[in-house]
């Protein structure tokens, strides 16, 4: 029962219920905002100032947008790396570990293709964070499937182990002599470096993600193999009666789900640091998390939560400047959106208004 | 140089223990609470947020009304409500408990971090030690052994509650309501009502771990204070097969590995110190791949508990 | 720019449908004084790195027509990159100060060379002719202060063993072990100093581990160099240990176990970066000092230090004072018993070889990697 708790139908073939999809999140996030005006009410500061200082921050000018846009990146990313174990019932919690380990499969992959034309060592350096990152999560799915070890624990732990992995070689073994104070890998060379989306200062970051959500999206919702995970996902012994291979299942949507996470650690690499350190670990995998919960692990849902929750994080700087409100407002603010979204998953099929439309 | 003090290499057990008893309590409460939750057929993601709201909740009350132990006592009860809210809004049909988890850990450490700026610099007073070593004179034994009454709790906590859920009638629902929703409906109890004092249940020990961090070791209130020790407690529930004298010892083994890193180091023997300081992440890993098997589920699996299927 | 001047625009825009224009600053901002960006990896209450940086800041608050924003735990990402420009395009700030290692390169690099009109002062960085001539780097020659400190560790300690709690074997790190070790054995050249490094700026539990493993081992003169000094000095006093401090005084934390400390003297240094950015001169692109220029200072001396050590560390801070005095003056033996400085190389605290050290003096216990 509860596999199936994780996912709502998808959207487009229910297009009758989608008003219903749209008011009851909207209604959550507005009382959300309520509640949270009245929270910062409470310490003497004017909510209006509040709305107006977060729409400015996250969406009021084109600079407010790009900051926004370029938050989201990382996070359509990582929140695959949930999103699409959980098609299988799985809940991986690790993509911050294949994150980190795809961060440094792609440094690695540049280093050893110094005098490459960059459009290879660019391929080269997102097929390795790719394949770092899926091996990483697929080694989850794989102890999971085999030794029936839980992928929840397994994944999260698997996050701390290679944080130190990544903290070991950057002082170690791929440590850069002259990156004096801060240890770093070598540089993947400034030609390498992946640029802007023309006209803008976003990087490519943001269009890998949105191609990873609608092809996964495609990949669930509208191929064999999407259906036969969803079956698995809804009930593994009738997968098992009609004779799908599970562990084939598991090891490749895990295997794909940590690629997704690796892939937005060679492009923090390729487009933000230019190296491996330890400022890779900047909680994006985290942050994908919550982006796929709120998602209700839907691919192609993923993209507008990314993007608030980009935005909500973009506009902290100004509230923290302007309203002095402690930075910690924004993790506030999006635990009152979060629990209010999922609360609010108890209202779907409530009212009758929808209920005509939807059937 | 320091005759009588200087051990050697005996450092590194008297190390291990004295980190299993010093690092272990928070965990211990944590996963203690999160077995009854558990228990109960529902998952609290959530307590990384409980744990860190207890820990600035009983600094602060420390601070203000000058007594440790009230601290304490608030920092329960403010993890107790952070349990009510997990298990009331959980108590609505079709919402996901794992995902109210995860949005309660984020909302519990926003608020406490939103609520504890003030609380960073001022020093509150701190929970006492009880001296169990008097009678070595190894100074370093002796230091190991000398323990905070909030980890003998802990300790004989697990015991009772292990023959609490086994054998009294408050047990058996629990376990019922964990099983199967329907039987315990059969048997005229509301689970919501059940499953809504187990999650608070939890949520208390889970404050009180937190205040641990804060008023004990390594007792003060700042926001690195915990760096994931709340989620890795309920995953060590899991590890612990819902067993609460399993989580006691799941706790302390996580404890002494990672007092491993620093005692290797202040014997001199650094490098690679990062893979080290993992040792609790590889240990708990390897141990259950060791243990697992594919051929059953996880016995002592609630069966109605999401995470486990 | 036409990017800055069109969202100024659709800024103010924005402003007047909402009718909030009064309530606001922006646009006024940058006509009424100089707005000034402070930005923090930490919290500016963490009783060390951050805080310091913030009473630099506060100072420059106390100063006519000078405004500060000011905005705490940015990650060293790109997150830091579209916090400058937010101060740049929403508050209107001239001069910058990303106060973290983290942010020079590539995040301060990069947006120097976007806004070559601004100001960008980075703190730690090693500004070389290749950067942007309008990005600047400071930094303090803190290890003269742990050298005194250790002056006075060293005549305090009874089972002559010290212990140093640190982050990261980096330069900047090794360079303030190696001082106050250094100045430790001027007081008894027999101490020895143990080195645990726990992996990250700001890692309570583990700092707490690493002092009572210090306190095992016989150690009984504690100090460190993490963000926060908070848990090493309390945990320390805890146990019976005595401490020397650093990024700022902590010594109400611990008023017994505090001996003297290494602290940053920000408030004096800003305040005169500040008046010639005012004043229209050139900031210098590389800029260090230590106990002369006053960008670090001494803690005073806790009750507990007795007066022959007293004398001796003012002794030597005089003459670093006085600039008569090289702390890493060869020969130095490294704890593997190689060379680090050959006899008769005197290495000034402007010697660029001492902002790559990757070596640990002759009496520290610990290894580099």
């Amino acid at each position: 029962m509860s596999a199936n708790h994780l996912r709502l139908p998808p959207f487009g073939p229910k297009f009758g219920g989608a008003a219903e999809y749209i008011v009851i999140p909207a209604l959550a996030l507005f009382s959300s905002l309520v509640l949270f005006g009245i929270f910062v009410a409470s310490f003497g500061k004017n909510p209006l100032d509040l709305y107006f200082y977060m729409y400015q921050g996250a969406f009021g000018t084109w600079f407010s947008w790009q900051n926004t846009l370029t938050r989201a990146a990382p996070l359509i990313l990582t929140a695959l790396c949930t999103a699409l174990p959980a098609q299988l019932g799985m809940v991986i919690i690790g993509g911050e570990g294949a994150l980190l380990i795809g961060a440094l499969a792609a440094t690695g992959a540049a280093l050893v293709l110094p005098s490459a034309p960059p459009l290879l060592v660019d391929v080269a350096m997102a097929l390795a964070g790719m394949a770092g990152g899926g091996l990483w999560i697929m080694l989850s799915g794989a102890l999971r499937h085999y030794r029936g070890v839980n992928e929840t624990i397994s994944s999260l732990l698997l996050v701390y182990i290679a944080l130190a992995i990544l903290n070991f070689l950057v002082e170690g073994p791929m440590r850069d002599p002259a990156s004096l104070n801060k240890p770093s890998t070598y540089s993947v060379g400034a030609a390498n470096m992946i640029g802007s989306i023309p006209g803008t200062e976003v990087h490519w970051g943001l269009v890998y993600g949105l191609v990873a959500a609608v092809l996964s999206y495609i990949l669930i919702y509208h191929t064999v193999f999407g259906f036969a995970a969803r079956v698995a996902g809804g009930n593994i012994r009738a997968a098992k009666v009609v004779g799908l291979s599970v562990g084939r299942l598991i090891l490749i949507i895990c295997f794909l789900a940590g690629a997704a996470a690796g892939l937005a650690g060679m492009m923090e690499v390729a487009a933000v640091q230019g190296r491996a350190n330890a400022n890779l670990a900047a909680g994006y995998g985290f942050a994908g998390i919550l982006v796929a919960f709120l998602a209700r692990q839907n691919p192609l849902a993923v993209i507008p939560v990314a993007i608030l929750l980009g935005g909500i994080n973009a506009s902290g700087g100004l509230l923290q400047r302007r309203l002095d409100l402690p930075d910690a407002s924004v993790l506030v603010l999006q635990g009152v959106i979060f629990v209010m979204v999922l609360a609010s998953d108890t209202l779907y099929g409530r009212w009758s208004i929808f209920k005509g439309r939807a059937s | 140089m320091a005759g009588a003090g200087d051990i050697g290499l005996w450092t590194i057990p008297v190390a291990v223990l004295g980190g299993a008893v010093r690092v272990s309590t928070p965990f211990l409460f944590v996963s203690l609470g999160e077995c009854i939750t558990e228990r109960s057929g529902r998952i609290n993601l959530g307590l990384e947020g409980t744990l860190v709201m207890g820990a600035m909740a009983g600094y602060g009350i420390s601070y203000l009304t000058g007594s440790p132990w009230l601290g304490v006592l608030a920092a329960g009860i403010t993890g107790m409500g952070m349990g009510a809210l997990h298990a009331g809004i959980c108590g609505l049909p079709r919402v996901n408990d794992i995902a109210v988890g995860i949005g309660l850990m984020l909302f519990g450490v926003g608020l406490a971090f939103y609520l504890g700026k003030p609380l960073i610099e001022p020093t509150a007073p701190r929970l006492p030690s009880i001296d169990l070593g008097w009678w070595t004179d190894i100074p370093q034994l002796r230091a190991a052994l000398r323990i905070n009454a909030l980890f003998l709790i802990g300790v004989a906590l697990a015991p009772i509650l292990l023959w609490a859920l086994r054998t009294t009638r408050w047990g058996l629902i629990v376990r019922t309501a964990g099983e199967s929703a329907d039987a315990a409906l059969a048997m005229g109890y509301s689970v919501n009502l059940i499953r809504l004092r187990a999650t608070m249940f939890g949520g208390f020990l889970a404050g009180i771990g937190g205040s641990f961090l804060s008023l004990y070791y390594p007792g003060s209130w700042n926001e690195g204070l915990s760096s994931g020790q709340g989620i890795t407690a309920v995953a060590l529930v899991i590890f612990a097969r819902w067993n609460p004298m399993l989580c006691l010892g799941a706790s302390i083994l996580f404890g002494g590995a990672a007092a491993l890193g620093p005692a290797l180091q202040s014997v001199g023997f650094s490098h690679g110190y990062h893979l080290f300081n993992a040792a609790p992440y590889i240990l708990t890993l390897l141990i259950m791949i060791a243990t697992c098997s594919p051929k059953r589920t996880l016995i002592g699996a609630p069966a109605e508990l999401s995470i486990t299927r | 720019m036409t990017f800055d001047t069109i969202s100024r625009r659709r800024l103010l825009q924005g402003t007047a449908a909402l009718g909030l224009g009064a309530a606001l600053p922006i646009g006024g901002a940058r006509a009424a004084a100089t707005t000034i960006g402070f930005i923090y990896v930490g919290s500016r209450d963490d009783y060390g790195y951050n805080q310091a940086h913030a009473a630099g800041a506060a100072a420059l608050k106390k100063m006519a027509g000078i405004k500060v924003v000011e905005e705490e735990k940015v990650p060293e990402t790109d997150a830091v990159e579209k916090t400058m420009e937010s101060m740049i395009n929403l508050d209107g700030a001239t001069l910058l100060f990303p106060t973290s290692f983290g942010y020079y390169n590539p995040h301060v690099l990069k947006m120097a060379a976007k806004y070559p009109k601004l100001r960008f002062e980075h703190c730690g960085g090693l500004w070389t002719d290749k950067d942007p001539k309008n990005a600047g780097s400071y930094f303090g020659y803190i290890d003269e202060a742990q050298h005194v400190a250790g002056v006075i560790a060293g005549h305090m300690t009874k089972s002559g063993k010290l212990g140093f709690v640190a982050a990261k074997p980096i330069p900047q790190v090794l360079r303030n072990i190696n001082a106050w070790t250094l100045g430790a054995k001027l007081a008894n050249p027999k101490v020895t100093t143990q080195v645990i490094f726990t992996g990250d700026w700001s890692m309570p539990v583990k700092e707490a581990e690493a002092t009572n493993s210090l306190i095992d081992q016989g150690v009984d003169v504690i100090t460190c160099h993490v963000d926060g000094p908070k848990t090493v000095v309390e945990n320390a006093a805890r146990r019976g240990a005595m401490v020397t401090g650093y990024h700022v005084n902590q010594a109400v934390l611990a008023p017994k176990a505090y001996l003297t400390g290494a602290e940053w003297n920000w408030e004096v240094l800003y305040p005169r970066f500040v008046k010639m950015f005012t004043a229209g001169e050139t900031i210098p692109n590389f800029y260090r000092g230590g106990l002369k220029e006053e960008i670090v200072k001494v803690s005073p001396y806790g009750a507990a230090v007795p007066e022959a050590a007293r004398k001796q560390a003012d002794g030597v801070k005089a003459k670093l004072t006085a600039g008569s005095y090289v702390i890493f003056k060869g020969p130095v033996t490294d704890n593997k018993g190689g060379i680090a400085i050959a006899s008769g190389v005197s290495r000034g605290q402007t010697d660029p070889e001492l902002e790559k050290m990757n070596y640990l003096v002759e009496g520290v216990v610990g290894a580099t990697s």
